[in-house]
């Protein structure tokens, strides 16, 4: 019994210090978002949306970049912790994603005058998140472990050739969204709104770490069940 | 000043919506793989218990099995 105690408690204390770091960074996030910060001089206060808005679209192309990535090292060095990894990353990645096209969308009502439109860049974030969703439902219905293998690393491969589309979207066409406000040169944000979007970015962050890493103990606990089912 | 707060300048019902609904959604999220997590760990706890002392002794001692008798620590990720 002993320990097991001292072993479960050394395995939730990281997540338990992720999440109170969660709700602090969470916390500051809002009330910058949400009081402090300016509001935009065009959009008014619909600006505002952008603090939940961009940070979730961001995390969620990221997760799907990690999926892909362990996908194709999963195929190289055939390391199985890679999908584990892989598939544990994927329900945050797949809730930003929806977090992402709906508050879009809320967006779009004030500032472009509807809900929706098959725009490039939105219409790639909606495919993105039909291979979230097949990567996920791929998990739960194969039951060969070769083929869920290949599978999910085939949809992730796949779907990584969307996520340039995705990027450069607003570039290669006419759209109604616009055109990347911060790119690696610099940003044409002002600082009082660009600090409480990279806070609100860390949160999100923060968020997918916590549940991937209580989704990759799952796993585990799993796959030992599943073990001690064998002896 | 409160009420201007909430308004939003005729933009809160679009701005607390957005807020809103991202804390839904992180709420369920960590509640479904919180919830998935115990049920998980409840299993391993009956399974493991059920072992006889015996049992549970001598497969400890092969190698295939330690992995599997030994409790989930994240240092593995």
């Amino acid at each position: 019994m002993q320990p097991f105690i001292k072993l479960s408690k050394m395995s939730f204390k990281a997540q338990k210090y992720i999440f109170i770091l969660f709700i602090i960074v969470f916390s500051i996030g809002v009330i910058e978002a949400l009081v402090l910060s300016p509001e935009d001089y065009k959009q008014s206060d619909s600006v505002r949306i952008m603090y939940v808005h961009v940070p979730s679209a961001w995390t969620s192309v990221g997760i799907f970049s990690l999926i892909a990535i362990l996908s194709l090292g999963n195929l190289v060095f055939k390391n199985k912790y890679f999908l584990l990894i892989a598939k544990s990353l994927a329900p945050s990645g797949l809730v930003f994603n929806i977090i992402a096209l709906v508050t879009g969308s809320i967006w779009g009502r004030p500032t472009w005058g509807t809900w929706w439109a098959w725009d490039a860049r939105i219409t790639s974030m909606l495919i993105l998140c039909i291979f979230y969703i097949l990567y996920i439902l791929s998990w739960r219905i194969l039951e060969n472990k070769t083929s869920v293998n290949k599978v999910t690393s085939l949809i992730s491969i796949l779907g990584l050739i969307n996520l340039p589309i995705i990027k450069f979207s607003v570039e290669w066409w006419n759209t109604l969204h616009q055109p990347a406000s911060i790119t690696l040169s610099g940003s044409s944000i002002h600082s009082s709104m660009l600090v409480p979007l990279f806070i609100m970015t860390a949160a999100f962050v923060l968020f997918s770490i916590l549940i991937f890493l209580m989704k990759y103990n799952t796993e585990l606990i799993k796959i030992k069940n599943k073990g001690l089912d064998r002896i | 000043m409160i009420y201007e707060f909430i308004n939003m300048n005729g933009y809160g019902l679009y701005v607390w919506s957005s807020f809103i609904f991202t804390l839904v959604c992180f709420i369920s999220l960590y509640t479904v793989i919180k919830l998935q997590l115990v049920k998980e760990q409840k299993k391993f706890k009956t399974k493991y218990f059920d072992l006889t002392k015996d049992v549970s002794e001598t497969v400890r001692k092969q190698e295939t099995y330690k992995e599997i008798l030994a409790f989930t620590n994240i240092s593995k990720i």
